[in-house]
Parts: C-alpha cells; sequence; structure tokens
C-alpha cells in the first residue's frame, strides 16, 4: 500500500514538474476556424523544427469557438475565418479581453457543384439565391431540370456567418444540411448531381468530381475563379476574405514569433502551397504596424478598425 | 480492535449514504438548474410557440431570431423511435436465441462480444454512418445522400442493440425452468414455447431493456450530428435530414454569448430532452419492478 501511495506520489510531481517546465518553454495554443486548421497545423509542424523547445498546439471548432475561448482566456491565437463581432469585442471587453487582429491569408471562398452539373459560371446574387432557397431547381438558374441540394456549415463556423453577411445578404433556407467542415462539404457534392457548396479555396486544390464555379459580382465585369492567385489577390473575384488571427493585446513572446514566421515569405509560401493566398501589400502594412515592425511607433490604437465586421 | 472495527464499518456505511444522496443531490441539482436557466426564455417565447413552432434560428440577423424546436422534437423522435423499430425484433430475437437455443459454447462467446458493441466510441459510429451506411441508403433508394433521419436509426440501433439484447436476456433467464419443461411435456414446439410462454412471463423485463435502450438512443450526440445531415426544417419523413436537440446544443453552446434569450434557449431545450428521457426512464422502472415481483 505505502509502495502505491509512493509511486502515485512521485508520479504526480514528476509530472507536475514537467508541466511548469512545458508552461516555461514557448507553448502557444490555437483554436478556432476549421478553414484555417490544415494550413495553421502545417505552419506549426515546420515552424517547431526549426524552433525545437517551441510547442504550438492547433485545434479547431470553428471561428465563433475560438474566439470564445480567446475571450474567455482558455487559447492563446483565435483563428477566424470572419471578423470579430462587435458584440464579441464588448464581451471580451467587459472580461478585460482586448482583441487583436493579424490577417495571415486570403481566401476564395468557392462555390463548388457536383462534375456534371453543367452550370459553371453564377453571379453572387445566384449564389444568394441558392442558400436562401428563393430557387428549389437548378432550371430556373439555366441548368438540368434537377433538384438543388444545399450544403452548409453549421452555425459556429466562421465561413456560415461571412456566406450570410457578406453573400446572401439574407437567412439560410431551413433545407440547406450543415456538415461538419469542408472537407465533408467537397465530398457531400462529389455524391450529389444537385449538390451545391461552399469551401475555402484550400479544399478544392483537388477538383476530381466537383466544379468550381466563375463567380461575378455583376455579369458585366465578368466571371472569375476563385483558384487564380491574381484574381483573388486584386479582388476582381467577388467573395474573397482575409484569413484572421486574434490575440489578447499586441502580440508578445512566443505567440509573436509564430506570427512572424507565418507572415514571413517561408511562411506565406507554405500558405499558398496548402491552397490558400499570401496576402496583399495593404494587410503586410497592417500587420507591421500591429507588430511595430515598421519603424513607426506603436501605437495603442492602430488607425485600423479592429473591430468592424470588416469580412470583406 | 473490534472497536476500530466497528469505527471502519460505521465510516463506511456513511461514506456510502453519503455517496448515494450526493447521486440523488446531483440529479435535483441538475433539474434546477435547467429550470431556472431556462425559465427567462418564456418570458420572451411563448411556451406553445417554443415547443410547436418548426422555425429555430436564433442567430438571424435579417429577420427576427426564432425559438421553434417543433422538427427538432420531431427529428429526435422520429430518429429514436426508428431505432427502436430496427432494434426491438433483432434484440429480442437474439435474446431469445441466445437463452433457448444457442449452446452454452455460442452463449459463452457471443454474449461478452455483444457487450464489447457497447463501448465503441460514437464518434465512430457516426464515421461510419458516413463512409458506410449513408452510400448505402442512397444507392438503394435513389437519393442524391445518405445523411438522413433513417441513417441515424439505423446506427442508434446499432448503439442500442446491446442493452436490449443483454437485459431482455437477462430477463428470459430468469423465466423459472419448470415454465419452459411444462410448456414442451405439453407438446408445444420450441417457437411456441419462446413465443407464447417465455416471452409473456418475462415481458416487463423486456419492456424495460427496450426503454433503456431508447434512453440511450434519445440522448446520443455525436452519431446523430454526423449522420443525420443537420437541417433544421420540419422533417418530411424517414429520408429527409433532421436536427435532434442533442446536435442543437453539441454545436450552439460554444459560441453563445452567456446570457442571452439564445443562451436560455438552448438550456430549455436540454429541459425538454432531460423530461423525455427521464419519462422513458420512469417507464422502465416502473416495468422492471413489476417484472421483479412477477418473478418472484
Amino acid at each position: 500500500m505505502r509502495k502505491i501511495i509512493c509511486f502515485i506520489a512521485t508520479v504526480a510531481v514528476l509530472s507536475f514538474s514537467a508541466n511548469v517546465a512545458m508552461a516555461k518553454s514557448d507553448m502557444v495554443d490555437i483554436k478556432g476556424s476549421d478553414t484555417l486548421i490544415n494550413v495553421v497545423q502545417k505552419l506549426a509542424e515546420i515552424y517547431m523544427k526549426g524552433h525545437p523547445g517551441s510547442t504550438i498546439s492547433v485545434t479547431g471548432g470553428g471561428s465563433g469557438t475560438g474566439i470564445a475561448a480567446l475571450v474567455n482566456g482558455k487559447c492563446d491565437i483565435a483563428d477566424a475565418s470572419r471578423g470579430i463581432k462587435p458584440k464579441e469585442v464588448e464581451d471580451a471587453n467587459t472580461r478585460g479581453v482586448d482583441p487583436k487582429r493579424v490577417v495571415i491569408a486570403i481566401d476564395g471562398l468557392s462555390i463548388i457543384t457536383n462534375a456534371q452539373n453543367p452550370i459553371t459560371k453564377l453571379t453572387v446574387d445566384d449564389v444568394g439565391k441558392l442558400y436562401r432557397g428563393d430557387v428549389k431547381s437548378w432550371k430556373e438558374l439555366g441548368g438540368n431540370d434537377t433538384p438543388i441540394n444545399l450544403y452548409g456549415r453549421q452555425s459556429n463556423s466562421g465561413t456560415y456567418d461571412f456566406m450570410k453577411e457578406v453573400v446572401m445578404k439574407g437567412e439560410y433556407s431551413p433545407n440547406m444540411k450543415s456538415m461538419n467542415g469542408n472537407a465533408q462539404i467537397v465530398e457531400a457534392v462529389k455524391q450529389d448531381l444537385g449538390g451545391v457548396g461552399y469551401v475555402g479555396v484550400g479544399y478544392v486544390k483537388d477538383t476530381t468530381g466537383i466544379n468550381v464555379l466563375q463567380v461575378a459580382a455583376n455579369p458585366s465585369l465578368g466571371y472569375f475563379s476563385p483558384t487564380n492567385s491574381m484574381d483573388v489577390k486584386s479582388g476582381k473575384y467577388p467573395i474573397t476574405r482575409p484569413l484572421n488571427q486574434y490575440l489578447n493585446g499586441e502580440p508578445k513572446g512566443a505567440a509573436r514569433d509564430f506570427i512572424i514566421f507565418e507572415l514571413s515569405s517561408e511562411g506565406q509560401e507554405i500558405i499558398e502551397n496548402e491552397g490558400f493566398f499570401a496576402i496583399p501589400q495593404e494587410y503586410q502594412r497592417y500587420n507591421n504596424d500591429l507588430l511595430g515592425r515598421s519603424g513607426e511607433p506603436e501605437a495603442k490604437g492602430t488607425k485600423y478598425s479592429v473591430n468592424g465586421r470588416d469580412g470583406n | 480492535m473490534a472497536k476500530n472495527n466497528n469505527f471502519k464499518e460505521r465510516f463506511i456505511h456513511g461514506l456510502f449514504l453519503f455517496n448515494g444522496l450526493l447521486v440523488v443531490a446531483v440529479l435535483i441539482g441538475i433539474f434546477i438548474l435547467l429550470i431556472v436557466k431556462s425559465a427567462p426564455v418564456f418570458k420572451e417565447v411563448p411556451l406553445k410557440d417554443f415547443l410547436l413552432k418548426a422555425r429555430w434560428n436564433p442567430t438571424a440577423t435579417f429577420i427576427e431570431p426564432s425559438y421553434g424546436m417543433g422538427s427538432m422534437f420531431v427529428g429526435t423522435f422520429m430518429v429514436s423511435i426508428g431505432a427502436l423499430i430496427i432494434a426491438i425484433p433483432l434484440g429480442i430475437g437474439t435474446a431469445a436465441y441466445l437463452s433457448d437455443i444457442a449452446s452454452p459454447r455460442v452463449r459463452e462467446i457471443t454474449k461478452p462480444v455483444i457487450e464489447i458493441l457497447a463501448g465503441i466510441p460514437s464518434v465512430v459510429i457516426g464515421f461510419l454512418g458516413i463512409v458506410l451506411v449513408g452510400p448505402v441508403i442512397s444507392k438503394i433508394f435513389g437519393l442524391p445522400n445518405g445523411l438522413n433521419a433513417l441513417n441515424g436509426s439505423i446506427l442508434l440501433a446499432v448503439m442500442a442493440l446491446p442493452t436490449i439484447i443483454s437485459l431482455a436476456e437477462d430477463a428470459l433467464k430468469s423465466v423459472p425452468l419448470s415454465f419452459k419443461e411444462a410448456s414442451l411435456a405439453l407438446g408445444a414446439t420450441h417457437w411456441q414455447t419462446i413465443i407464447k410462454v417465455k416471452i409473456p412471463a418475462a415481458v416487463s423485463g423486456i419492456v424495460a431493456a427496450c426503454m433503456l435502450g431508447m434512453g440511450r438512443a434519445i440522448g446520443e450526440t455525436m452519431t446523430v450530428l454526423m449522420a443525420t445531415g443537420c437541417s433544421i426544417a420540419m422533417p418530411k419523413g424517414f429520408l429527409s435530414s433532421v436536427q435532434t436537440i442533442t446536435s442543437t446544443i453539441a454545436i450552439e453552446l460554444g459560441e453563445v454569448p452567456y446570457n442571452t434569450t439564445h443562451y436560455y434557449a438552448l438550456f430549455a431545450i436540454g429541459l425538454v430532452l432531460f423530461i423525455m428521457t427521464f419519462i422513458i426512464n420512469m417507464i422502465s422502472d416502473i416495468a422492471l419492478h413489476k417484472y421483479q415481483k412477477v418473478t418472484k
């Protein structure tokens, strides 16, 4: 009996000291967007190889879940595929958390259909009609007489919110199926002749079985594809969005080192390899301001709004 | 020494009494918490609308948020009832086979294996729903996808089967041997003996088994979240997607701002779920008591 107690005590002491040691090393906890999870995981893997002793854990759960965790002090960085909501900022401030935003990549939100669907391009307005449930058959959009099956995300997803607020400007049809993540949407649309889905451009690197639709803000402006990096970066592709990370206050310590790595040319290259796009100059300038790297004084309130819902 | 033992005895006695009371206190505590946390929602949403309206859209920004759990209630009920329709005949049949027909060798191997089935994590079963059951359903019925109430029912049936088989077999086995012998001696066949004598004699135990199986099915979250397609419209049948109460809580509780109507509404649907499982457990408890009296 005494032996067992001794053993338990030793294990407890050891694991406690191990915990302390871990806390001393560079531990960064990242949580949030399922759109970003794969690419941030990849970044973390490569970063950890180059920085032995640093530990970066990346988990998903959705942008809303990530931001809630940041507000509750349960993670260091929240991945978000949408802008933070005013309500969330308010909530954070009452808890003494000051959310700051870093933009790490650009996404062209891709609208996908089954490969056998003859429709290859739509306007933003058509996409809105689809998801609001205003059209029931592909015939109404000039396609076959196949019923439309909507695949979307669950309400804790940032992509769900972005789609609703920026693209549809209305409420989702109750008939939409809520899937667990981008990959599940791609799989479902592959099998469904009448299916349509929306996913981050990093999830359409492999297009077997699906069509990535060209989208136009207005037919007269022309249709563009989200897989074309130039069109997304220049904003010609109408549903582009920044992919963000939120921190509590200006980045410090290990989190700051990791963010600097993400924004470096090596980090941005990894992001492009994962199918998303490197950030253009305006966001680079914004990030540098926040990190205090451009020689400008580290202003408390930056001139960029981090509170607004600047999802587009 | 004797005194010491006496103290030990009393201490252990007290410890387990405390444990038992603690469980009761936790149960009552959960019930009170659910009522207190869900009460504010009924100031804003009439109870009738909350229970019967089919539109659940608490995060609406372009229209008024709506809190109607009707379609979720129907969805939860359909998936559970569907699971029982599949699991009860299979479960009772297997139980009867194991208790009366199977050789001791077969029983010795089969019963533990069936009980292991109960230990498979629900995510794994949900995964099977996506990659295996879903595609099969869509092929058989010619549907564009297999994420629907039927898929959920099949998976929950698989999850409820071990409970039903195990408990129903116990019930059948505790029917006195003389019943079976008398029936066979009167010239009844094996089949007649099982259907007309043993199952009626064990019926309350079997009912309890089925109800406990259903309790498990209703409360299951991960499997249905993955396999039923989660669409919030009122289901038209077993081949349409449904969202259950448990899925809704799992999806939305993670990011709901505290102390808002949405937050209270999630507690309120939790309360409805609690009451549903409570009633089912009560029925199974009553049935079980009746059965214990009969066999005594």
